[in-house]
């Protein structure tokens, strides 16, 4: 166990390390740094200094092991859109993509009752809600769920607000826009798993022996058909953060996706690296989660 | 003797009659099985991409500022003229549609059969070589699917600037993995067959017993790994375009057209509403017919969602 911890946590190191080299390498390939400082005036002299202050004129790799260090005690630069610090800008919009993120999740683990009902009744109408559900869940453009529901909900009925973040009702689209396409996987997953199970041995025997139907369902298949879709958890928060980019997107959400788009759009390489390494180190830490709570669950599973 | 005889003659009979089913009768068979509606959508979807100059009643990049925002054809002040209505720039909705389905599937045609190549050759090195070269390449393997996929798109983007090769290597970027995992996984079990050792024994190369002997046996699980990949890429075309992160304007993209009807949305919901449309039904037909691809060739896949 402490042996596999360690090799997670180096293969996190790594990838952190990877990653931001390779945002480090786009950063001088976009241009110099200087050049955004630009304004009316300014001298070769004083163009030079800010070379020698920003430590331009070192080799690149001491150049990346400073802005590294910076990284490390947090100090991502100044944005660009706003003259702040770049960390300052993303914890203020950390909260609302979290809160989403979370109402969104929820929604997603609907996909495992679904999928469990879906399977213990095969060929019924639920069996054929539950497969639709899931079928126009990953067929369905996200940014689309969002607008259609725009269009119903908000301009057609006038039962939800639009856009902007405001009570409890203001959550409800952005969660299905968010959620739906990790639900989708999941009753398929969950389906398919649960199927396999219901099929074995230990389940006649079970029936056999006159367990009840709910005690069979859940005591025994469950336990056993979670396993596989539990190793999709970790795609399912991942997916969730990148999902986040699209919802806050279309809903004007005011939290770190939509301040991605900005960032895109306004050219901001500062915040936009800054938000990669974030979600990175966010992305590898859910699947490291999902590894250890599959350990907890099937004991068979050996860390190596 | 009588009853022998007549034994042995229903024998030879049941024999030739599962013969024959192997045969053209299973092929027959599985033809019979063909998801009907799925594969019509994606021969329709083909067919409209090839001749897309000749289906589209309207330049798809032009419009009159006077048409903009005409509705569809049904509703009160539609005109037959634009079947589905124009957009805000007064260019034809369905000729966009048609010229879209090229972009949608060129590049996902085109990320799917590199990464496909990519990734079964490296599935194929790591899981033969064993040991640290394949501890090292499966680390790397790790290490791309702990990479959130949009931002490294957004940031590519950002740096190379768009443009049609920028959209297809950020989705080779990612399409690969897929591939590299499941072919490994089988190579492993593969190379330790009985053939693969006879084969090595004879004096075959490592590139030889790769190329003539492994890669047979993984090729039903690259076809439908691919083929349940489509729909999955098309999506993520279609996210990055609605993004701003596709292929620039006037190219008609579906997700750039979705975007282009968002802020017309109370007025003119027409806009938004068909090429969302369309990229559902495309990736509904790929997912379908992926779906029954493999259970068709490789049910163990189905572990994979």
């Amino acid at each position: 166990m402490a042996v596999y911890l360690l090799r997670r946590f180096i293969l996190m190191l790594i990838t952190l390390v990877i990653v931001s080299v390779m945002i480090f390498a786009a950063s001088r390939y976009s241009g110099d740094p200087r050049a955004m400082m630009m304004r009316p005036g300014v001298t070769v002299e004083q163009f030079e200094a800010w070379g020698r202050e920003m430590g331009l004129d070192k080799p690149l790799p001491v150049q990346y092991l400073v802005w590294a260090g910076k990284v490390l005690r947090g100090d991502f630069g100044v944005g660009i859109m706003q003259h702040r610090p770049v960390l300052d800008i993303i914890m203020e919009r950390l909260p609302a993509t979290i809160q989403l993120g979370i109402t969104s999740t929820i929604f997603a683990l609907i996909g495992v009752p679904l999928g469990v009902l879906s399977a213990v009744r095969r060929g019924s109408a639920m069996d054929y809600v539950g497969r639709v559900f899931a079928i126009m869940g990953q067929a369905l453009p996200p940014f689309w769920i969002g607008l259609v529901m725009i269009l119903m909900f908000s301009v057609q009925l006038d039962w939800l607000p639009a856009a902007k973040k405001s009570g409890a009702l203001s959550f409800i689209m952005p969660t299905i826009t968010l959620g739906w396409f990790g639900a989708a996987g999941l009753v398929r997953l969950v389906r398919s798993s649960m199927l396999d199970v219901l099929d074995e041995e230990y389940i006649k025997l079970a029936r056999a022996k006159g367990v009840s139907r709910q005690a069979i369902i859940w005591k025994h298949a469950f336990k056993n058909a979670v396993i596989v879709p539990l190793t999709y958890g970790g795609l399912l928060l991942g997916g969730i953060f990148v999902g986040a980019v699209v919802t806050e997107a279309v809903f004007g959400w005011p939290g770190v996706g939509r301040l991605t788009i900005d960032a895109v759009l306004q050219n901001d390489f500062p915040v936009l690296s800054a938000l990669t390494m974030i979600f990175t180190a966010m992305f590898i830490g859910a699947n490291l989660l999902v590894d250890l709570l599959h350990v907890y669950i099937d004991r068979r599973v050996q860390l190596t | 003797m009588d009853d022998i005889e007549s034994q042995t003659r229903d024998l030879d009979r049941a024999f030739a009659a599962v013969k024959e089913r192997s045969g053209l009768a299973k092929f027959r068979h599985t033809l019979g099985r063909l998801p009907v509606l799925p594969v019509s959508v994606l021969i329709g979807l083909f067919l409209m991409a090839i001749f897309a100059d000749l289906l589209a009643p309207h330049d798809p990049t032009l419009g009159k500022l006077q048409d903009r925002r005409s509705p569809p054809v049904w509703q009160e002040e539609g005109t037959s003229k634009f079947i589905l209505g124009t957009d805000q720039q007064g260019r034809d909705l369905l000729s966009r549609m048609i010229h879209g389905s090229r972009v949608s599937l060129a590049v996902a045609g085109l990320a799917i059969v590199l990464g496909m190549t990519f990734g079964t050759v490296f599935g194929l090195v790591s899981g033969y070589s064993g040991g640290w070269v394949d501890e090292i390449m499966m680390r790397v393997v790790d290490i791309f699917l702990s990479i959130p996929l949009i931002m490294v798109a957004l940031v590519v983007t950002l740096v190379v600037g768009k443009g049609f090769m920028t959209v297809v290597g950020v989705l080779v970027l990612f399409s690969w993995v897929p591939f590299a995992r499941q072919v490994r996984a089988e190579t492993l079990q593969l190379k330790a067959l009985d053939y693969v050792a006879l084969a090595r024994v004879a004096g075959a190369s490592t590139p030889r017993i790769l190329l003539r002997h492994i890669l047979p046996g993984v090729v039903n699980t690259i076809i439908v790994i691919s083929t349940l990949n489509v729909g999955y890429l098309i999506l993520t075309e279609s996210i990055l375009s609605f993004l701003g992160a596709g292929i620039p304007p006037p190219t008609a993209t579906w997700g750039a057209m979705v975007s282009d009807g968002r802020n017309y949305l109370a007025s003119s919901w027409w806009i938004a509403f068909f090429p969302g449309i369309a990229i559902f039904i495309t990736v509904i037909a790929f997912n379908l017919f992926g779906d029954w691809l493999r259970d068709t060739l490789d049910p163990r896949l189905r572990q994979m969602g």
